[in-house]
């Protein structure tokens, strides 16, 4: 099939950057869109031109590291789906695909397609870990923690952090991000133990790179490849009105 | 600003609880109008006399007082949260079709408290104001005539349609509204947060539903 692409170019993050279209022949429907991408950037390096850059890696959607916007929408048109895990026969032939980066003031762009999304990094640090010790594994059942609580904050473990939620919240927020590990946190007796802080600091430090506020719009449960639920950012903002009522 | 904290989570609060106070303010003042549909005679004597006797009560003084504040707090953090928001956003996306996996109304919140901050500033002026400030004829009891305004204003068809049409944009803000406000305060069970979501759409429809109808009665039906 045929494709017509606009992609983003922009050589770094001083770079204004644009849109720039391509014509790619040839491309087979079973592509994934990254190969589809790969192809591009041969018949680019054969043109003696500068490939264009995307992040990827594990291309099984489970390591979070691609995701551009698709025709207007985070990871493509498909739900709950990484770009990695879309494929080229979702697209009609000659159709025109606009592919850009996850826009967001905490995520700049470094090169084309690819942004810094060390934002989530740091959100992480301030608070989305348990302050022990790590020594030998202790024997697993000194602990009783229930089934359903086992598997409700393995859900919200399954965040990937790809960056979607940010990419199609009409206000960038990272609520969806952030709450779902206080909620996993939360939801587990390890965790429990520093819940109150936690989410005063990653709360905070959500603030600070510059995301904006909830609306509970819900599209970023639509767009999240991991399908994490927004009712995670209704129990972070329980456990930040917790917090806030019986800080001392 | 940049000094307070978790200031994201914290001025949605704010619009959470003025929110739902101005909700819960909507309840009473359409129960006290449904006193519009009673018949001419009694309408007449009946709503002159429940006007009069709200302007009189002390308790009602004190909640219109956290009345009016709660509008303008409510106002004045749309506003600064609406342009964080923006701001948060950086460079705009050529091609956008986010729209496609949320509501309208969810994403237009602002536009839809625009009309009904519009809609608030004309109601008041022709009812609250003169009531409060203007001249208004006294009715065989005694009490200043609201019920001949009411009825004066609601014969032009015009208004009638304005009327409506800001209730549609009311019903809209409040369909999205209500549930948004639950989950901001922090309603994270299942099972409730479902029940809260449908008891808004119900709560949402009545309430708009009840206050559209009120001119349109008085309009064709006095
Ligand atoms: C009778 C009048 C009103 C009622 C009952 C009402 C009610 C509510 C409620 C319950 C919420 C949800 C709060 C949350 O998401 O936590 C809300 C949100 C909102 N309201 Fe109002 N509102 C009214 C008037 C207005 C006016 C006059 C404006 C603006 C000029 C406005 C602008 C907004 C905005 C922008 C939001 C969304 C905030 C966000 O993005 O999360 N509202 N309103
Ligand atoms: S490359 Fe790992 S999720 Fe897509």
């Amino acid at each position: 099939m045929r494709i017509r692409l606009k992609v983003w170019r922009q050589e770094s993050g001083d770079d204004a950057g644009k849109m720039v279209s391509y014509l790619l022949e040839n491309v087979n429907p079973d592509m994934s869109f990254l190969e589809m991408l790969d192809t591009l950037n041969e018949q680019l390096l054969q043109e003696g031109s500068r490939p264009v850059e995307f992040d990827h890696d594990c291309r099984e959607g489970i390591c979070g590291q691609c995701g551009v916007m698709i025709n207007g929408r985070a990871h493509g048109p498909l739900l709950h789906t990484t770009t990695c895990q879309l494929h080229m026969r979702v697209f009609k032939d000659n159709e025109e695909i606009f592919i850009e980066p996850f826009r967001a003031i905490a995520f700049p762009v470094k090169c084309d397609l690819k942004i810094d999304r060390t934002a989530f990094d740091r959100v992480i640090q301030s608070g989305g870990f348990i302050a022990v010790n790590t020594g030998q594994a202790p024997e697993a059942n000194s602990i009783p923690i229930g089934s359903p609580e086992i598997e409700a904050a393995f859900d919200a473990a399954a965040c990937i952090g790809c960056g979607a939620c940010v990419a199609v919240c009409k206000n960038s927020s990272a609520a969806l991000f952030t709450s779902a590990k206080i909620s996993h946190l939360a939801l587990l007796p390890q965790g429990a133990i520093e819940a109150q802080d936690r989410v005063i600091r990653m709360v905070d430090q959500m603030d600070k790179e510059g995301f904006g506020h909830c609306s509970n719009t819900e599209a970023c449960e639509a767009e999240c490849p991991q399908e994490i639920s927004v009712l995670h950012i209704a129990r972070m903002n329980w456990e930040y009105n917790k917090a806030q009522v019986l800080k001392k | 600003m940049g000094q307070r904290k978790q200031q994201t989570l914290s001025r949605k609060n704010w619009m959470a609880f003025t929110g739902l106070f101005l909700c819960s303010f909507l309840v009473i003042h359409l129960l006290g109008n449904l006193q519009l549909f009673l018949p001419d005679e009694k309408a007449h004597q009946q709503f002159n006399a429940y006007s009069h006797l709200l302007s009189g009560n002390i308790l009602i003084k004190i909640i219109s007082y956290v009345l009016y504040a709660s509008i303008v707090a409510h106002v004045v953090y749309a506003v600064i949260i609406t342009v964080t928001n923006k701001r948060a956003g950086g460079i705009k996306y050529h091609y956008d079709r986010r729209g496609a996996v949320s509501k309208w109304y969810s994403r237009n919140m602002g536009l839809l408290g625009t009309v009904i901050f519009i809609f608030l500033v004309i109601h008041l002026r022709d009812f609250w104001y003169i009531y409060k400030f203007g001249q208004l004829p006294l009715d065989a009891q005694g009490n200043k005539d609201l019920y001949t305004l009411v009825v004066a204003v609601y014969s032009e068809l015009w208004y009638v349609v304005i009327y409506v049409i800001c209730m549609i944009a009311l019903c809209y803000h409040l369909l999205h509204g209500f549930f948004s406000a639950a989950r901001t305060l922090g309603v994270y069970h299942p099972r409730y947060a479902q029940w809260i979501r449908v008891f808004g759409w119900a709560y949402s429809i009545g309430i708009c539903a009840g206050f559209a109808a009120i001119p349109v009665y008085v309009h064709f039906l006095k």
